[in-house]
């Protein structure tokens, strides 16, 4: 069980406010992502619901109580950091008893949990050495380890991939996928990177200063951007805004348009531009046309083989049905 | 040969060598001065003598007892000092005053205003609660000792475990209370075991420079009242019985017992420093 309702829940530090009053659900057993750029108030909003920090005002109710003043033990929620964590000076396998041993379980049980976590994240072979002897993505899975064993209503994690090297960064994502599918426990996690939120989401928050932008499934974020902040942060490469001419002929402040829906052609299109970088990623090419009129460059998503250079004339035509238009707040008008 | 070297050699090698050397002689200053090669008298006479094996506990006392209150109030304090307050930055400097304070100075201090059966601030402390002035220096002599040379390593100990406690991963606690450990847990298996180290360090270091405490007992209790230790005990011998061969023996025999000392902490404690 992890049904987890913020209720106008707002903090401040001093007189700064990080979190000005939000309302959030988060169903049992969702894998819900904050993602937001740094200082975006994410963590906070994390740390809230861990209980390691107060609320300023507003309520937390897990599973329908008022959690809002229950100390971080007593949520039955586990935490990964972004540290890790991890208590140096403790075998894996004390590490991982750790909360079973401040919840003075019995041994026999306390051993079958640690032998059952540590056989779902393949630690076994490793259980009597210390985190210091460990690489990173074993760390990684001993502080999720941690976090499993107490079997929680919630697990929370906390930009817990941001230390590992890219390669290793695919391998958790999947892992932790994986583990959610296998526990079906609710699942929170904090990113700044929305590959990340893109891939394990199954509901993604996308805060901006402590406001939510958009609630929504990956599609839906990337389909129907409430706003122009939600349609540059969510899809990679980021979407195109255009200002000016272009803009006024459909009436709006500004039009975006994602690179993967503008069509490239060396001779005949919509608009005319000049490559200037090409990326080539193997599957894909990504060409940064420059624009007569317009300051930033255009990215256009392109086949893999495509025999243009820098320099080259290129043509754009734009797919009518994916352009988006903003009015001058920003947002999206439908 | 590396200057380095040579001023190790001369700063440390020179005395040794003295002192053994005299250590193997009848040599008496005002007696007739230098009066031969005696072999290992002066060693058996040394140790034979009945103020040796009390001198050597009450050494070990002494120190054992300042590393107990400098250790236990210097994590205390620590801990205390790490809590973000109004005035941090002054209150620290308060608290590492006492070592700025000459051994000697603050011994007399110590024996002058505070401890004087009847001008002393406690004697006073103790009429105010109707009770007769305790006698600090000759009735708790050994316990007066080890609260003014605590006194002085206190700021000491206080301000390398602070430093420790600074370097504690913030997460690490957050990540054992919410594992449910209770405040008590988090010192114990979070905080304590993180300071290992820092104890080692603080223990070692002080052991070297208690052993070796002079000051404090010579403007004090000039050694009486069972604090003579095995420091004190030699500058008798030198000094008082003018007796320069005997009180060689007795500086080897200290060399020895620091060595013998420093081994047993090296076992006990030294294994922290591995990790």
């Amino acid at each position: 069980m992890g049904r987890i309702v913020l209720d106008k829940v707002e903090k401040s530090f001093g007189d700064v406010k990080v979190i000005p009053p939000l309302d959030l659900e988060i169903e049992d057993g969702e894998f819900v992502v904050f993602v937001g750029p740094s200082g975006c108030g994410k963590s906070t909003l994390l740390r809230l619901i861990a209980g390691l920090e107060d609320v300023t005002g507003g309520t937390i109710r897990i599973d329908g109580e008022d959690a809002t003043s229950v100390p971080p033990a007593r949520r039955g929620l586990a935490m990964v950091f972004q540290s890790y964590a991890l208590y140096p000076h403790m075998t894996v396998r004390k590490n991982i008893s750790f909360p079973l041993r401040m919840a003075k379980l019995d041994k026999a049980e306390q051993d079958r949990r640690v032998e059952q976590a540590a056989a779902v994240l393949n630690l076994t072979d490793y259980l009597d050495r210390r985190p210091g002897q460990l690489s990173g993505g074993q760390r990684q899975r001993v502080a999720i380890g941690r976090a499993i064993v107490r079997e929680p209503a919630a697990f929370l994690f906390d930009e817990p991939l941001s230390n590992l090297d890219a390669a290793l960064r695919v391998g958790m994502r999947l892992e932790i996928s994986e583990l959610h599918k296998r526990l079906e426990t609710t699942m929170i996690y904090v990113t700044h990177d929305q590959v990340e939120a893109m891939t394990m989401a199954d509901k993604i928050v996308v805060l901006q200063a402590g406001r939510i932008e958009q609630v929504g499934s990956p599609l839906e974020l990337y389909r129907s951007p409430r706003n122009r902040f939600v349609a540059g942060f969510i899809g990679s490469p980021k979407m195109n805004f255009l200002e000016g001419p272009e803009a006024e002929k459909l009436d709006a402040q500004t039009i975006g348009i994602r690179p993967e829906h503008i069509a490239p052609s060396p001779d005949k299109g919509a608009w005319k531009g000049r490559v200037g970088v090409s990326e080539h990623l193997g599957s894909d090419t990504f060409f940064h046309v420059h624009m007569e009129g317009y300051a930033d460059p255009i990215t256009v998503r392109s086949g893999g083989e495509v025999d243009m250079h820098h320099g080259d004339t290129i043509y754009l035509t734009p797919d009518a049905g994916h352009i988006y238009r903003f009015d001058s707040q920003g947002l999206r008008i439908a | 040969m590396a200057p380095a070297v040579f001023l190790l050699l001369v700063w440390m090698l020179v005395p040794l060598t003295m002192t053994l050397y005299f250590s193997f002689k009848r040599y008496l200053p005002l007696r007739g001065g230098d009066l031969g090669w005696v072999g290992f008298d002066n060693y058996i006479r040394f140790v034979t003598s009945s103020s040796f094996w009390p001198s050597v506990q009450t050494t070990l006392v002494i120190v054992g007892g300042v590393l107990v209150v400098t250790v236990v109030l210097g994590v205390l304090l620590a801990l205390l000092l790490d809590q973000p307050m109004w005035g941090q930055g002054v209150v620290r400097i308060l608290v590492i005053a006492p070592f700025f304070v000459m051994p000697t100075v603050s011994a007399l201090v110590w024996k002058n205003m505070f401890m004087d059966p009847v001008n002393g601030l406690f004697a006073h402390l103790w009429k105010f609660f109707g009770l007769a002035p305790l006698e600090w220096l000759s009735q708790a002599s050994l316990l007066s000792i080890i609260l003014i040379v605590s006194w002085q390593w206190l700021p000491f100990a206080t301000l390398i475990l602070l430093t420790a406690i600074q370097s504690l991963d913030s997460e690490q606690l957050e990540a054992a209370e919410m594992d449910g450990a209770a405040p008590l847990s988090r010192f114990g298996h979070i905080i304590l075991p993180h300071l290992s180290q820092a104890i080692t360090i603080v223990i070692l270091i002080q052991t070297i420079f208690l052993l070796s405490i002079f000051a404090e007992i010579f403007v004090t209790t000039q050694g009486s009242f069972g604090t003579r230790t095995l420091t004190y005990l030699i500058f008798q011998r030198v000094l008082e019985s003018q007796n320069v061969g005997l009180g060689s023996a007795g500086g080897v025999y200290a060399i020895i017992l620091a060595n013998i000392v420093a081994l047993f902490l090296m076992r006990i404690v030294g294994k922290n420093l591995d990790s």
